[in-house]
């Protein structure tokens, strides 16, 4: 490995991999309550709310850096406040790339831990309930464990499609060199420049085989903890 | 003593159910499917809001919608076995067994889990996750599971339904045995007869969403709302009666039931063992002078208290008061005219002791240690 690719190649792999875990630890405990909120909780605008979790699907990626860039940037309207006050800038960081990309693969995750909150059994809340199991211990003891093939394919899944995460992270954090050049805006950069190509090339491998090994680390995942639950 | 008043609405059905019942005892609720008994186990635990009424059990109100009540199910002590057992799939038996007990901490523990687990003939299974585990051996893990709760009553929904025969046969036992040593008050859902017989000190009758009657299942076993919900040919009397005298040799047993005594064919249940009978109407002739040369066991010298014509299973009942004890006959409206029978008739009961083989069952082995009993 260390023999087929150069500092390029691994700098923007470590980049990727450190974006995508921060951006999957980051919006993990968010997804899980959004499934809750959409599937279990009624409210008014819960349709529209349920419109918005899913429009960076349907967006385009750069669209959502640029409200990023808007809400966040260090003259947004977020990030100037967050900017004189503690100091904290997102926009052009590793901590932005982070959080772009949280929110390109968000709904991914939503919809994985949504389907399966939707095929927990309610009845099994009903007999923690009458084993003397309170609302949040019912949660964490039960429907939170049954839960976990959701939760752990979505959170595959999402760091998978994180490192791959392009028009949000340029646009909200740049490109640049070891800090916010990612795998694929590595990829980009190589093949915009002339002599690039070998480079683009192994780049892409690169991109191929790590994308496959995550969509298979989280089928196996999901199939082991689904025999551990017995189904 | 349990007392329940509730009503509910769900679209066109409508449950009413009033009614008390003792406790400690095992009160079956029985009806047909859709008459609503599942329906009330669930208000009684709190898992589904009545319109309006109240629950109370041994003076503890747990719902009272004039007062607002509402105590909700994980403070009722009230455990539940449902009728697919519900065991947590990520848990071991263990886990599940002791999901409740962890909970239950506060409360004064009256079970340990090597009891149940030893009076549920659980220990094998400790280990396995419910998945490995057949039909019967999840509804026992389920029934330790809510007893470790320690409760304060049982809610059992068919906890039988789910299962052949042969598993019924290895889960009713232990049924039994926490009948008879935990005296923990039961609320036993069914429509299967013979688990009403083998389980319940009392019985509410319910159907489409109304309580026809409510009593001890001896009393109720005469009564003719009953027959309205029973096939014809298992009406018949239930008698509660004490084993006094065993002959091996002839393979019958005396019973002493009130002041009389019944030969019964008895195998295997020993002196002084408390026994239940169900004489079926349709076994038992009826003679208006004593009869000789009959190999009829149980000749009965009564006076005919009733006479009523059965809509649902044909012919006549008759109601013979037995010197206490009231048995049933079925016979037809020709033989009633033959005999001209009518209230006031001296009459003997003729019941081959045969006729109870299948049709009997032990009560209470033992008496429970009145530690043992839920506060």
């Amino acid at each position: 490995m260390m023999g087929l690719f150069g500092n390029a190649e691994l700098d923007a792999l470590r980049l990727s991999l450190a974006v995508a875990t921060r951006s999957v630890a980051f919006s993990l405990p968010l997804a899980v309550l959004t499934a809750w909120l959409l599937t279990r909780a009624r409210f008014p605008g819960r349709t529209l709310f349920d419109a918005f979790v899913h429009l960076p699907l349907v967006l385009p990626p750069v669209a959502v850096g640029y409200a990023l860039l808007l809400l966040l940037g260090t003259h947004g309207l977020l990030g100037g406040w967050l900017h004189t006050h503690f100091g904290i800038q997102l926009a052009f960081t590793t901590a932005g790339a982070a959080l772009a990309t949280a929110v390109m693969t968000f709904p991914l995750m939503v919809r994985a831990i949504r389907l399966s909150l939707e095929n927990v059994d309610r009845g099994l809340e009903a007999a923690a309930r009458t084993l003397g199991a309170r609302p949040l211990d019912r949660f964490l003891s039960i429907t939170l464990p049954l839960m976990l093939p959701g939760i752990l394919a979505g959170a595959v899944t999402a760091f998978a499609a994180g490192l791959g995460e392009f028009g949000a992270v340029i646009t909200f954090a740049a490109n640049i060199p070891g800090v916010t050049r990612t795998l694929p805006l590595a990829l980009y950069t190589a093949m915009q420049s002339p002599e690039g190509d070998a480079l683009a090339l192994r780049l892409a491998i690169l991109s191929f085989t790590l994308g496959l090994a995550g969509l298979l680390a989280a089928e196996l995942l999901v199939r082991r903890v689904r025999r551990l639950l017995g189904r | 003593m349990l007392r329940i008043c509730l009503k509910k609405r769900r679209g066109e059905f409508t449950l009413a159910a009033d009614f008390c019942a003792p406790t400690p005892g095992v009160i079956a609720l029985f009806g047909r499917s859709g008459s609503g008994k599942s329906t009330l186990i669930d208000m009684i635990a709190g898992l589904l809001p009545p319109d309006e009424g109240e629950v109370q059990l041994a003076g503890t109100v747990l719902t009272d919608t004039r007062r607002g009540i509402a105590v909700p199910p994980e403070q009722r002590r009230i455990g539940y076995v449902f009728q697919d057992a519900r065991l947590f799939p990520h848990l071991s038996v263990v886990g599940n067994l002791r999901y409740g007990e962890k909970r239950a901490r506060d409360r004064p523990h009256y079970v340990r889990f090597e009891e149940v687990v030893q009076l549920l003939g659980l220990g094998t299974l400790l280990a396995r996750r419910p998945h490995e585990l057949s039909g019967g051996e999840r509804q026992r893990v389920a029934l330790g599971r809510a007893l470790l709760c320690q409760p304060q009553l049982l809610l059992l929904d068919e906890p039988l339904a789910s299962l052949d025969v042969a598993r019924r046969e290895e889960v009713l036992p232990y049924l039994e045995t926490l009948r008879d040593w935990l005296s923990v008050p039961m609320v036993y859902v069914s429509h299967q007869f013979e688990e009403v017989l083998r389980l319940a000190t009392s019985l509410v009758l319910l159907e489409r969403g109304a309580v026809l009657g409510a009593g001890p299942v001896g009393e109720m076993s005469l009564r003719p709302e009953l027959r309205s919900v029973l096939a014809p040919e298992l009406v018949g009397a239930v008698l509660d009666g004490l084993v006094t005298a065993v002959d091996a040799a002839s393979g019958t047993a005396e019973l002493s039931v009130g002041s009389g005594k019944l030969q019964v064919s008895l195998l295997g249940a020993p002196l002084g063992t408390r026994v239940r009978v169900q004489l079926l109407a349709r076994d038992i002739i009826l003679a208006t002078q004593p009869i000789q040369g009959l190999s009829v066991r149980n000749a009965l010298l009564g006076t005919v208290t009733e006479l009523s014509a059965d809509e649902c299973g044909g012919g006549v009942l008759v109601k013979v008061d037995v010197g206490g004890p009231l048995v049933l006959a079925r016979i037809t409206e020709g033989a009633r005219q033959a005999l001209r029978l009518a209230p006031g008739d001296a009459v003997w009961a003729l019941v081959k002791a045969v006729s109870t083989r299948g049709h009997a069952f032990r009560l209470f082995r033992s008496p429970a240690p009145p530690s043992r009993s839920p506060s």
